[in-house]
């Protein structure tokens, strides 16, 4: 006997392909609708297997607020490394830094990975197999525990807020 | 203004990607190498897109969005190479 | 009025785009190790194809109604530069490349591996076949 399919197994990414499509086609034609449409129900249940768990949001107006917060964080870091490359002096103290974590589910992960590489000086260059910690190349460093902890309380905490909680 | 803008961020573009191709060619390291074709890829986004302001036509962003899927999935497909040694796993 | 405003903002906006890109690029070039030369294509770059997007979508939406193609490839390029940069970050270290020795911290995966048996560990004797 066939298992029942849940035809909607993963809403937020339906409505994401939907929309994507009809950007990408730049009408809102019916058959456009009818197409989206089909298609953001069959690739989800394609790829359903492939997603071990799904990721649960929480708090999505908290989502949105680091969502702004890390764009300005990414010009932010932009003038600052432009600034790093431009020196003629050269004066750079890089590091490798091991973060611990104290997320747990591997989406949250992942954003704060992404994060991490768009903003100020730093770089995630792995995450060790038991997941627990994550290696991170900094540029500019003085203090690493500074470092450590301005990344804990800047993205990792509203992140476990708008995830975990 | 915006002819004047045009030119001035199309020869920073193209200064950009010679630097690239300068990497490409004398990286030590395979990663180098790779890195400085992710990064020409991406340049040459930018580049289409300011030939598509130039001639005034829009159809040149479907270009511009294949290079940018293919590039990003080439890339990840070489790194998986160069970790594992294969690439479907 | 309002168009000159719109002009300079796109004149802006690719002069920007460029700067940050050649930036992005001058670092891949010149700093010293690997790790360091990860920095400038996967931030600055980044931003800077970025902005030259964001102008042109301005550019052709004061023509004719607003376009929002180019902000896909925008949103596209800034999920996928950290995932590349991490995974060309890890088959750099998978290939145990030399940080600049001013680098402070010691990760595991940099260290050379030891042989994990030698032939004197290896068991002698007592051989379980017959």
């Amino acid at each position: 006997m066939i298992p029942p399919i849940r035809w909607l197994p993963m809403p937020v990414l339906s409505l994401l392909l939907l929309v994507v499509w009809l950007l990408l086609q730049q009408s809102v034609a019916l058959g456009q609708w009818i197409l989206g449409g089909v298609l953001a129900i069959l690739i989800p249940v394609i790829c359903r297997p492939f997603w071990e768990r799904q990721p649960t949001i929480k708090r999505p107006l908290k989502l949105v607020g680091y969502f702004f917060r890390v764009l300005g964080d990414i010009v932010t870091a932009n003038l600052q490394v432009s600034k790093l490359i431009l020196d003629p002096r050269g004066r750079m103290r890089p590091a490798f830094v091991e973060y611990p974590l104290t997320l747990k589910e591997s989406f949250p992960i992942t954003i704060l990975a992404s994060t991490i590489t768009m903003t100020p000086g730093t770089v995630s260059a792995h995450l060790r197999l038991d997941g627990k910690t994550l290696l991170i190349h900094a540029l500019d460093v003085g203090d690493i525990n500074a470092l450590i902890d301005d990344i804990h309380q800047r993205y990792e905490r509203p992140l476990l807020e708008i995830f975990e909680s | 203004m915006i002819d004047m803008a045009l030119w001035i961020a199309l020869a920073l573009f193209c200064a950009a990607v010679v630097l690239n191709f300068y990497r490409a060619v004398v990286g030590p390291s395979l990663p180098d190498r790779i890195l400085a074709v992710d990064t020409m890829y991406m340049n040459s986004i930018a580049l289409i897109v300011l030939f598509g302001i130039w001639v005034d036509n829009k159809d040149y962003f479907e270009a511009a969005l294949l290079i940018a899927m293919l590039g990003f999935v080439s890339t990840i497909a070489v790194c998986k190479y160069l970790l594992r040694g294969d690439i479907i796993e | 009025m309002l168009n000159t405003v719109i002009e300079g903002v796109i004149a802006f906006m690719l002069v920007a785009g460029g700067a940050f890109a050649f930036i992005g690029s001058l670092g891949l070039t010149h700093l010293k190790d690997f790790y360091m030369r990860l920095h400038g294509p996967s931030k600055t770059t980044t931003l800077g194809v970025g902005c030259t997007l964001i102008g042109s979508l301005i550019y052709f939406s004061q023509e004719d109604g607003p376009i929002v193609q180019e902000l896909l490839i925008t949103i596209f390029a800034f999920i996928t530069a950290p995932v590349s940069a991490h995974m060309l970050a890890k088959s750099a270290l998978h290939h145990k490349l030399k940080p600049d020795p001013r680098t402070r911290g010691n990760p595991v995966e940099l260290e050379s591996e030891k042989p994990k048996h030698t032939i004197e560990e290896a068991p002698q004797g007592d051989s379980p076949l017959p």
